[in-house]
């Protein structure tokens, strides 16, 4: 159960970001801005950013909405499910590797990243925009997570709410939608 | 030297990066502006000390003096009491409610799932309400983010106290979200 009173109906971020609204305003802006702005990384594979950091952080809800995100925009579920067992082994470029590898070390904290780990991402090609990208991306999952589970939100078991919330993931991206989330009262599952 | 080339090295921590990337630096500054300076119970100076204190825990020099002095501007407290902020505040005279809230914002630190309900229950006996407990997780939180965000990508920090002694009154009572980044630091 929540450490505070939050709207049933939303599980997870969801019910967060509509219980205080005026901090969700600017974490939306930016999460939209990171994950489905103009970038030189696609969209699936900022998402696999979001997946590590999250599964890094055993941050169940995180980690299954992003997940379902990623794997909508791939059209498959096992780069995910390789890359969380062994980034090395996962079927993505050579120059992702070394971003995510950077990515894991922006989670267990910013001293940990090391100039080898920036050194091998330009070596195979990043540009500092993707490595900045990257690191922050990163770090507002650290946000994310710990807020997330810092205030006990509650994490659906259903496999299927999920792969809901990936589909509106990749059809509505992190802006805030435009009729609110009462819709989603007498539902099961977002659609 | 940063991990990546920005457009002014001689502009420290996050202040750097907000030159390097504006599409990023105006949500992240509005967060700020929100959590630490937007309406609340809790005082902008008590917020800006668990914003330090979380920042010293995460080992963020820059953001930890940063805040650190603009929490003694708005307690109006001498910038010496910055240090006793890593002794678990000895001297700064905070309330029993807030220091349950910095015990919450020291698990967000190491993890959201470190938050138990006894923790919770520590801070509702002293008084705390749903929207402080809730604000004091997401600043601890956000600065696990910004914290990262800083060393992460190698930023450079001047190292004494004074150096930050106008940056934090800037902070304190000019706020965070400013449009002439470059020309104000």
């Amino acid at each position: 159960m929540p450490h505070i009173p939050l709207p049933e109906h939303l599980p997870g971020i969801t019910g967060l970001l509509e219980y205080s609204q005026l901090t969700a305003h600017p974490i939306r802006i930016l999460t939209q801005t990171l994950l489905r702005g103009d970038s030189t990384l696609a969209p699936a594979e900022r998402e696999l950013i979001a997946t590590i950091v999250s599964h890094n952080n055993e941050c169940k809800f995180c980690t299954a909405a992003h997940t379902a995100a990623a794997d909508v925009l791939l059209g498959e579920s096992e780069t995910c499910e390789i890359m969380k067992q062994d980034i090395d082994a996962a079927p993505v470029s050579e120059k992702m590797k070394a971003l995510l590898k950077i990515a894991r070390q922006v989670q267990a904290s910013g001293k940990a990243v090391t100039e080898d780990a920036i050194a091998l991402a330009k070596e195979r090609g990043a540009t500092d925009l993707e490595i900045h990208d990257t690191v922050l991306i990163a770090a507002l999952f650290c946000l994310y997570n710990r807020y997330v589970d810092g205030m006990a939100t509650v994490a659906p078991s259903d496999p299927a709410f999920y792969k809901g919330l990936g589909q509106r993931l990749k059809d509505n991206g992190y802006n805030r939608l435009a009729n609110g989330y009462d819709h989603l009262k007498k539902q099961t599952q977002p659609t | 030297m940063a991990h990546i080339t920005l457009p002014d090295e001689s502009l420290p921590g996050i202040v750097g990066l907000f030159n390097f990337r504006p599409e990023t630096a105006a949500p992240l500054q509005l967060l700020a502006e929100t959590l630490l300076r937007g309406e609340s119970t809790l005082t902008s100076g008590e917020r800006e000390l668990i914003a330090a204190h979380v920042s010293y825990l995460n080992d963020c020099h820059f953001c930890h003096t940063s805040h650190a002095s603009a929490a003694m501007a708005h307690l109006q407290c001498d910038l010496s009491l910055i240090d006793d902020i890593k002794q678990n505040f000895q001297q700064i005279e905070i309330t029993p409610k807030l220091r349950t809230l910095l015990n919450i914002a020291a698990k967000v630190q190491k993890s959201g799932k470190e938050v138990k309900d006894e923790h919770i229950a520590a801070a509702r006996e002293e008084g705390a309400t749903d929207q402080e407990i809730h604000d004091t997780v997401l600043i601890a939180a956000a600065f696990c983010m910004f914290n990262r965000y800083v060393d992460g990508l190698g930023t450079w920090a001047p190292q004494h106290n004074e150096a930050y002694r106008e940056m934090g009154q800037r902070m304190a009572f000019k706020g965070y979200v400013r449009e002439t980044v470059v020309q104000d630091v």
